[in-house]
């Protein structure tokens, strides 16, 4: 079965969305990645979606879960380099990634979550 | 096993069928039955969007709003197919498309734009959220008859 790799860096997660992902494959993601943070005892998880050209609301609301989900299981999460065409579209939609901290990219994101690779 | 739908397979006569018909350069029509196939039609809008020359922004409204449609084609319409056109009035060109299903239909078409609502345990955001992405938003819709629903996205 098709999967997004998931990647572990000391406590953090790190994800970098590169295809379009269909619906199953984002629920896919969204699993995987719970259940890597339990068994990799993570506190952090970057999701990288600079590659991504579209995020629709069934992605969008992929990601709110999976920071939702992180949080329950004391991690953060943070989303880092949207592409700003996909910002503009995301709030015209509606979507605002409610509870979802955001990086223009991994440096920053890095930053955000305690983490600094100089 | 399943089997992709003909062209034209969808049994829903709907006005909107010839919407902008004198203004059309071409047709193609995709099945919409499965996860891969919202992929495929994102794809293919985007050719589309990229060929016009629509801007990054707008490429994007499209591509999701069609998207969106997409999904709602597959979960609530039972799958379905879409119509995707090419346009030009002769003063700029345009890319339509036309999302047909032979479904229940949308008891209530002002409340499924409205955001937050929905049948269907998602945000609710895909129906009202599309009308916003694009220039041209019209739906024609009939209980247990079917649902069609347009969008159409001009170069400015």
């Amino acid at each position: 079965m098709e999967r997004i790799p998931i990647l572990r860096m000391g406590d953090l997660l790190l994800v970098t969305i590169q295809v379009d992902m269909h619906d199953r494959l984002a629920m896919q993601l969204q699993d995987d990645l719970t259940e890597r943070i339990v068994a990799d005892n993570a506190k952090g998880v970057l999701i990288d979606i600079s590659a991504l050209d579209l995020v629709d609301s069934f992605i969008g609301r992929m990601i709110s879960n999976t920071a939702a989900m992180a949080r329950v299981l004391d991690a953060r999460t943070v989303v880092v380099g949207m592409q700003p065409a996909v910002a503009i579209t995301l709030v015209e939609l509606g979507l605002t990634l409610h509870g979802v901290k955001t990086a223009l990219n991994v440096e920053k994101g890095m930053a955000l979550l305690g983490k600094n690779f100089q | 096993m399943t089997f992709a739908a003909p062209p034209n397979a969808v049994h829903f006569e709907t006005p909107l069928l010839d919407y902008h018909l004198q203004w059309r350069t071409g047709r193609v029509t995709l099945p919409l039955r499965t996860d891969e196939d919202v992929v495929g039609l994102r794809r293919q809008v985007r050719e589309r969007a990229v060929a016009i020359a629509l801007s990054l922004v707008d490429q994007t409204k499209l591509v999701t709003a069609a998207s969106e449609l997409a999904r709602n084609t597959i979960k609530y319409g039972g799958g379905g197919e879409v119509h995707l056109d090419g346009l030009d009035d002769g003063m700029r060109a345009g890319v339509g498309l036309l999302f047909v299903d032979a479904g229940q239909g949308i008891p209530d078409i002002e409340n499924a734009l409205r955001d937050g609502f929905t049948t269907g345990g998602g945000l609710g955001l895909g129906f009202g959220g599309s009308k916003r992405l694009v220039d041209e938003f019209d739906v024609d819709s009939r209980i247990k008859e079917g649902t069609a629903v347009l969008i159409v996205k001009w170069k400015r």
